[in-house]
């Protein structure tokens, strides 16, 4: 791999999923790319795509019903949606690894926490059970689990939630991936365990030097740990800038729905949270215009007929909407100083 | 552990005396009179006296009950009316008999269902999947009675290939004694194997679609070992309580297989022992059975504890 090359490249992912009668696009050729050691979030609210993409990158949509209808997936310049079955488990696990949204239900509960780990380990790296051992108490104490030998030997079940999901960041890193997947690694943790498990992962990142992709729906986490930012909507990406660019200076009005919907220090307590109107396009359904049209505060006449371009406005921050390109620009500060 | 167990097992003897009750009030329900039936129709009425008087059949029924409860006590099942032997060892005689029949009968049904039923939900809405559920319906809907007799018809009368009834006796050679047992295991073995089959199928497909079963192929877990590892033990808990229910209607006799095939075991003796009107036999049997139920529930319950480890007997108040 050469050193301008990245780590993974998407180009033009579209994902399908077939139900009766009706074709889902879960993802519409959605494409980004992640260089080595950076940290990628990918934002949006619930059914935008973004656990669809993460699972897409390791193929691990139930196929069928789903299947990458077409698009590239490289990573160090090699096609992944070619890959076989035979030769993707080579990659799972041991390139790229993934941490699940919810570490209550993502560990086998009839097996010990040791079995899984040391299976983690051994799939991939020819070493001794022994050995395995030894390289999974390490782990173990790596993530801040204490008397890890013991703990081994213990069921998920006698596991809180954060040691879980400690236990799932051990399982990923076994094999030192190169790539990273959480999808959405604290939203089923409560508060005070997010936060411990997103310091964790920061100093592990930092540690390594890890590429990660983040998926999640909460800004905070974003600001926190990345270093770029996507935005997604209806399978396809809206706007992508550094996290700084973003936060500043955010162009797309659903990334404004996205910040004002966050609760912050200054959300006044007695006023209503703000929520963005309407649900997401129903993704049966052939899309015409911008997808968020709909739900858009500013939509004009052209947003409802012509997609806009995914286009580069400034450099590195990307935005998919009519008012940055063609008509007026909106910015949001503007719109704050005017009320 | 050992306290569960010991807990179960004395909760045995109020299930044991309310078996023992039962099982004599509808026996003593059964129309006809021992005596008379062991004496035939010609006996004269004095002799049905004398031998009702022999047996203890004129005391009150409430006089019988407690000496049988006493008996009971003793770890006495009584003496056979007709056999003129003891209970337990007309019991113990035919046992084997009924044990051999069902391990079969179990062992085939688990080496044909639980492959069609993993096979099944892997490949949910394929052809094998369809295959399989529709041969399980027939497996449940054929009555024995009517299999049993169409395989004797076929592989006995037609073909000449199997034994039609019987048990080979040890002097005949492992052949024989094989030969002899397959029809009436491969009937028997039906609808264990129908009501395996789905309950592995409907157990997978649920556990198939558990997260952890997506972050097992997230490490790389080959598919084979995806089902079979991750996904087949955490299947087994309802699979196991199906197992312990036929296993325990297995030994009860299969009474319809065995009458059709002639096979001595626990249920032939208990369908003759009714028509003799042999209470002892039949009321002996029941407990016997009734206490392998009970001891196959506690196995079973043993096992849910090796196959899911959330499973604890040792927490106050636990089961």
């Amino acid at each position: 791999m050469s050193e301008s090359q990245p780590l993974l490249k998407v180009m033009n992912l579209n994902v399908q999923f077939h139900t009766n009668k009706k074709t889902i696009r879960a993802v519409n050729g959605l494409s980004f790319q992640l260089n080595k050691g950076e940290v990628i979030g990918i934002v949006g609210e619930s059914g935008s795509g973004k656990s669809v993409t993460a699972a897409s990158i390791l193929k691990l949509i139930p196929t069928p019903p789903g299947e990458i209808a077409s698009g590239e997936i490289l990573y160090k310049g090699q096609d992944l949606v070619q890959y076989k079955e035979k030769d993707m488990r080579k990659i799972r696990g041991n390139e790229i690894s993934m941490i699940f949204q919810d570490p209550m239900t993502s560990l086998n509960p009839t097996y010990t926490i040791g079995n899984q780990l040391i299976e983690a380990i051994r799939l991939h790296k020819k070493v001794s059970k022994k050995e395995a051992i030894k390289q999974a108490i390490a782990l173990l104490e790596m993530v801040g689990i204490h008397e890890a030998e013991k703990r081994l030997k213990m069921y998920p079940h006698e596991f809180s939630g954060g040691m879980r999901q400690r236990v799932m960041i051990a399982i990923a890193l076994a094999c030192d991936p190169s790539l990273l997947i959480a999808d959405e690694p604290t939203t089923a943790l409560d508060v005070t365990v997010q936060s411990q498990i997103m310091k964790l992962m920061k100093q592990l990142q930092i540690k390594f030097n890890a590429s990660i992709i983040l998926i999640t729906h909460d800004l905070g986490v974003v600001w926190e740990m990345c270093d770029r930012v996507i935005v997604m909507y209806a399978g396809q990406a809206m706007e992508e800038a550094t996290v700084q660019e973003l936060y500043e200076n955010p162009y797309h009005p659903y990334t404004w729905g996205l910040y004002d919907s966050q609760i912050s220090k200054r959300t006044d307590p007695n006023e209503a949270l703000h929520v963005i109107p309407g649900s997401p396009p129903d993704l049966s359904q052939p899309l015409q215009g911008c997808p968020f049209a709909q739900r858009c505060p500013y939509a004009e006449e052209v947003c409802f007929k012509e997609k806009p371009a995914y286009v580069e406005k400034n450099k590195g921050h990307k935005v998919a909407c009519h008012f940055q390109t063609k008509t007026r620009n909106l910015s949001r500060k503007e719109r704050d100083q005017n009320g | 552990m050992l306290k569960f167990i010991i807990k179960r097992l004395i909760n045995l003897i109020p299930t044991l005396f309310i078996v023992a009750a039962i099982v004599f009030i509808i026996t003593r329900m059964i129309p006809g009179d021992p005596a008379s039936v062991l004496l035939g129709p010609q006996a004269s009425a004095s002799d049905v006296h004398r031998l009702r008087e022999q047996l203890g059949l004129n005391d009150s029924v409430f006089v019988q009950f407690i000496k049988y409860l006493n008996d009971l006590i003793h770890f006495n099942l009584g003496q056979s009316f007709a056999y003129k032997q003891p209970v337990l060892t007309l019991i113990l005689e035919r046992f084997p008999n009924t044990l051999i029949l069902t391990f079969c009968a179990f062992f085939i049904a688990l080496l044909v269902s639980i492959p069609a039923g993993v096979i099944a939900a892997t490949r949910k809405g394929s052809w094998m999947d369809y295959l399989f559920t529709v041969t399980s319906l027939f497996g449940i809907s054929i009555p024995v009675f009517w299999l049993g007799l169409m395989l004797v018809l076929l592989f006995s009368v037609t073909l000449g290939w199997l034994p039609a009834t019987g048990m080979a006796s040890s002097g005949d050679g492992a052949l024989a004694f094989i030969t002899h047992l397959i029809l009436p295991s491969v009937t028997l073995s039906t609808i264990p194997m129908a009501n395996f089959s789905r309950i592995t199928r409907a157990s997978m497909l649920e556990v198939m679609n558990q997260d952890y079963i997506t972050a097992a192929k997230a490490k790389g877990v080959s598919h084979f070992f995806v089902v079979m590892k991750h996904g087949f033990k955490n299947a087994l808990t309802p699979i196991l309580t199906v197992a312990g229910m036929e296993v325990s209607s297995l030994l009860g006799g299969a009474v319809l297989t065995e009458t059709i095939f002639s096979w001595p075991g626990m249920g032939q003796l208990i369908v003759e022992a009714i028509n003799k009107r042999d209470y002892i036999v039949v009321q002996g049997s029941v407990i016997f059975l009734a206490v392998l139920y009970v001891l196959i529930n506690l196995a079973v319950d043993i096992l849910y504890k090796v196959v899911n480890p959330k499973i604890s007997y040792d927490t106050k108040g636990g089961k």
